[in-house]
């Protein structure tokens, strides 16, 4: 156990260094902090004295070294627009991002599971049919796109009556048609502050509506890989000899289903699932956009747009972050629930 | 009446291009405490008869015909109900690959705790006891530490042995194992051989045995089948057919043993191999491999390009062969004109 | 599979017999999917002759006609079937002309990817060693960022590097780059996986005891054998990378409004979709969404046909 949490250990700090080794070349190159703290009107003499003080003429090993001492701490200097350190900038944005894909994975699980043994159990039905034809056209709308559709049909509220209204059926179907709208699509409302810059939409009927919408299109993006990858590993472990071997042995179809087969097929979608979750964050950008809700992908975007240096390199460092811890939480969940790997680095 | 009856079996494949036939006209029987040899190449249709007796066998596959009847009742067209009461309780099954057949994230104990939970109303201790005691019967060392390990703790000839050990847990009439020693080591499969035969014995368990050595018939089985391409080309009792095969097939298959072979010399070999399930030859389906098509005399025999061959009996055994057909025939006819 | 071919057959004969078209006949979804892709093609690729209007001349704009909705909704103009944008652009043209910028880029990225990724895998899976491990790893790196992450933080980094003129005037090219850069490892780890089955077979033995050059064995030898994995995630890259194109065009990272693909003209329509001008994002929408469906759809099916050793996970 403690050796495959060294070696789990030494990787994920293995992925650290190389994406601050990337955000620094990032800061180093564009950055130009002399620009940012005294203006154009300063004459270049007092600019490279200045540099000199700053260590910004040191070699470049020199000044990663200096920048990984702050890294560690969580010291990435100030933020140009909000002129406060970037640290407590991306703190006052992180809980909305982190509530957002906490609802979503939410979702994605709760419905993939069910969805996608469903359709490995049961490959011929109209039933998975239809679930396997809608999550192909899933993954071929973006995630943007299926944001802008949610907040034209349920926020602005569709009216369409293309049937003759006068009529029983057309009048039916005209109303199928047309939704009220209604639902918030802009922002996070007013959450519920928890402590500190924490402020939750989970407390509130009224929050949850908020985050409705964000939810659905962020999940929208991975439930149909997840339904698809369930349903492939399914039917892959339903033709395995053991559990021709399970039938054999008289073992009820249920059994057979949710232990024998569903406890093999959650061994892969652990590993490529877990993987995926963590890059939800990356998909939060598109969502927050769309949305306008004030998360990380939001001001990420923002500081993009302004050259915000030391925002941008921040972002990276703590997104990189958030996905080297799951990456090695989810390795730790397949230890814990593969028998064959003995947590000790090393596959029996 | 024997303990199992199967008559006229008849499974095909739905594929894509139509239907492949997998097994045709098979018939043979089992009395209680019989054990019975099912010999053949791979493809013969061997795992597929195992299959269709508890209707294991997975899509396409399906049963067009037949009937298999054990201890009285009719088991093709039971429902799965009824048919899950007889799988894994009377009617018990031995798999080929030892590494593939237990379930590799429960417990060996799981896995034998749940089988006689799924026959027997039994406590979890209750059932826990049985399977240690079962354990102990397919002598495996310190058995009780088994229960709480994973298969992947165990070597393939222990595992094999759990798996012997799963299939005697309820004490069933028939146990079927598919070459249950293919997959292991040399040195490891005449004992778990052995200890199959037994522990058979000992409980007066039935069992079928399909395998493509024919050394282990000789040993383990009182009867045997010989498959040729989904059909039964040759039955009867197995030193019989052993020592006096009359089949082309069979002879040839004795022939092909090492042991027939002078030193020295190549190893006799059955020119050709079997064809694919789809595109039978027609008449005899070996005849395009047989050397007796063509009679001593230099004509050919006919019969085996048009004609499927039916059973004739000679002895104690039953072959399928217009060439025995005819032997028969000419042994009986000057018999005939002596009298 | 296939029947009885003599050794002589023409290329023309092989396809008639082969299992793929026969199961292209047998299968409807297949054979509609393709048919809509070329279609879209042939309209994306003709657009300078099909559309009513050139986007791209300034001169035709007519800002007057702005907002104008399509032919089914009063107040359409009979001039415009599809209706205009928010700057009277005629929306049909401007479409026929963003699928034909957003296709480019596609085929271009996967290009780029295929390119890169075949020769890491090729070097991966042929070296072994210190090579395989390092390439593997950042592999690994990558594809745990999510290839989209990448993608934005490049174009992001591109951005700020060139400032957005100069950003904006070579789009395509960098878009190209930007796609090809963020999803190599796809193929770089289906490539390395078919060598290494490859690898092990005899007739790379034979080669290589005939004397022949590593490069000449992993071009010429192993490389053909690895095709038909590549083929299948081509046609899933392809979808990808339309997607992705859209996504950063949608983000400000794209093309230009002036030169817009598909995303950017769902970007562009976005703004006004609360003032109730729903077909100027969601017709583009709509386009963006079938392309890459039935792209995605005949990659299904060459999946189930062709049945290769993709990587796993």
């Amino acid at each position: 156990m403690i050796a495959f949490l060294i070696k789990r250990l030494f990787h994920a700090l293995l992925v650290m260094f190389v994406i601050s080794v990337i955000a620094f070349a990032i800061q180093d190159n564009l950055g130009d902090p002399i620009q940012q703290m005294v203006g154009q009107s300063v004459p270049e003499s007092e600019r490279e004295a200045l540099r000199e003080e700053l260590g910004l003429n040191d070699p470049f090993a020199v000044q990663y070294l200096r920048f990984a001492a702050n890294a560690v701490q969580f010291d990435f200097g100030y933020s140009y627009v909000f002129n406060e350190p970037t640290t407590d900038v991306i703190l006052r944005h992180l809980p909305a991002t982190l509530e957002l894909v906490a609802a979503s994975t939410f979702l994605i699980i709760a419905l993939s599971i069910p969805i996608g043994v469903y359709s490995a159990i049961k490959p011929r039905a109209w039933l998975s049919r239809f679930f396997m034809g809608v999550s192909i056209i899933g993954i071929s709308i973006p995630v943007f796109l299926t944001a802008i559709v949610l907040i034209q049909l349920f926020a602005i509220g569709v009216s369409w009556s293309p049937f003759p209204a006068d009529t029983g059926w057309g009048a039916w179907l005209n109303d199928l048609l047309t939704t009220d709208g209604g639902m918030p699509a802009y922002g996070r409302g007013d959450p519920v502050p928890v402590f500190g810059t924490w402020e939750t939409n989970f407390a509130s009927l009224e929050g949850l509506t908020y985050l409705v919408l964000p939810a659905i299109s962020l999940a929208s993006i991975m439930l149909p890989l997840f339904i698809r990858l369930i349903r492939a590993e399914m039917l892959e472990v339903l033709q395995s000899d053991y559990v021709k071997f399970a039938r054999a042995k008289g073992i009820s179809p249920r059994r057979i289903y949710f232990l024998h087969a569903l406890k093999n097929t959650m061994l892969p979608v652990i590993t490529v699932g877990g993987v995926q979750i963590g890059t939800l964050v990356a998909y939060t950008i598109l969502t927050e956009t769309v949305f306008q809700w004030p998360g990380m992908g939001l001001m990420f975007l923002d500081a993009i747009e302004r050259s915000d240096i030391p925002l941008i390199v921040t972002y990276l460092m703590i997104v990189g972050l958030i996905f080297v811890i799951t990456n090695t939480l989810v390795d730790l969940i397949y230890g814990l629930v593969n028998p064959t790997v003995k947590l000790t680095g090393k596959p029996a | 009446m024997s303990l199992l009856e199967v008559n006229n079996l008849d499974v095909r494949f739905a594929l894509r291009r139509g239907d492949v036939q997998a097994l045709r006209d098979v018939c043979f029987s089992l009395d209680r405490g019989e054990r019975l040899g099912i010999v053949g190449e791979s493809g013969a249709g061997k795992s597929v008869a195992a299959f269709t007796l508890l209707n294991l066998i997975a899509k396409p596959g399906y049963i067009a015909g037949g009937s298999i009847r054990f201890d009285g009742q009719e088991l093709i067209g039971m429902r799965d109900r009824a048919l899950r009461k007889i799988r894994g309780h009377r009617i018990s099954m031995i798999f080929q690959d030892p590494m593939m057949t237990l379930n590799p994230v429960l417990t060996i104990g799981e896995q034998m705790v749940e089988c006689l939970k799924a026959h027997r109303r039994i406590s979890s201790r209750d059932a826990r006891a049985i399977s240690l005691r079962k354990l102990e019967q397919v002598q495996i060392p310190s058995p009780s530490a088994r229960l709480d390990q994973y298969p992947h703790e165990l070597s393939g000839g222990m595992r094999q042995r759990v798996i012997i050990a799963i299939a005697l847990l309820l004490d069933p009439d028939i146990i079927i194992a598919d070459e249950p020693t293919t997959a292991l080591d040399v040195t490891i499969q005449a004992e778990i051989m052995a200890l199959l035969l037994e522990l058979c014995e000992e409980h007066n368990v039935g069992l079928i045995l399909i395998t493509h050595d024919l050394g282990v018939v000789s040993q383990v089985t009182q009867r045997m089948l010989v498959m040729y391409a989904g059909r039964v080309i040759e039955q009867g009792p197995t030193r019989e057919i052993i020592n006096d095969p009359q089949h082309p097939y069979t002879q040839g298959l004795i022939n092909a043993l090492p042991q027939m072979a002078t030193p020295g010399s190549r190893l006799n070999q059955i020119p050709g191999s079997m064809p694919s399930l789809d595109n039978l030859p027609s008449g005899c389906a070996f005849h395009p491999r047989c050397g007796f098509v063509t009679r001593a005399d230099g004509s050919t025999r006919q019969a085996c390009h048009d004609q499927v061959p039916g059973f004739v009996t000679s002895g104690n055994c039953q072959a399928a062969c217009h060439m025995v057909a005819e032997m028969i025939e000419r042994e009986r006819i000057p018999a005939e004109e002596q009298d | 599979m296939t029947t009885t071919t003599s050794p002589t057959a023409t290329r023309w004969e092989r396809l008639r017999d082969s299992y793929l078209l026969y199961s292209f006949k047998r299968d409807l979804i297949a054979q509609v999917s393709l048919l809509v892709f070329i279609v879209l093609v042939a309209a994306a690729v003709l657009a300078p002759w099909l559309a009513p209007m050139n986007p791209y001349d300034l001169a035709q704009i007519d800002i007057l006609a702005s907002e104008l909705p399509p032919f089914w909704i009063d107040g359409s103009d009979p001039a415009y079937v599809m209706g205009t944008d928010s700057q009277g652009r005629d929306l049909l043209s401007t479409i026929l002309y963003g699928a034909r910028v957003s296709l480019i880029i596609g085929f271009g990225a996967v290009a780029m990817q295929a390119a890169l990724g075949v020769c890491f895998g090729l070097l991966a899976g042929y070296l072994g060693g210190r090579v395989d491990a390092f390439l593997m790893r950042l592999a690994d790196i990558q594809l745990s960022f999510s290839t989209l992450m990448v993608a934005i933080v490049v174009g992001a980094l591109f951005k700020a590097i060139f400032g957005g003129a100069t950003y904006s005037a070579y789009a395509v090219p960098l878009l190209v780059l930007i796609i090809g850069l963020a999803e190599w490892p796809q193929y770089a780890r289906t490539v390395r996986a078919s060598v290494l089955a490859e690898k092990g077979k005899e007739y790379v033995d034979a080669a290589r005891v005939m004397g022949l050059s590593s490069r000449r064995i992993m071009f010429r030898h192993i490389l053909p054998n690895t095709l038909s994995p590549i083929f299948v995630i081509s046609t899933v890259q392809v979808a990808n990378a339309i997607i992705s194109e859209a996504a950063l065009s949608f983000l400000g990272l794209g093309m230009p409004e002036t030169q817009p693909s598909l995303g950017s003209l769902i970007k562009s329509g976005f703004d006004y979709i609360q003032s109730g001008s729903w077909w100027i994002t969601l017709i583009p929408g709509l386009v963006l969404v079938i392309l890459v469906l039935v792209i995605n759809l005949l990659g299904d099916w060459l999946r189930d046909v062709l049945n290769p050793r993709l990587y796993k996970g």
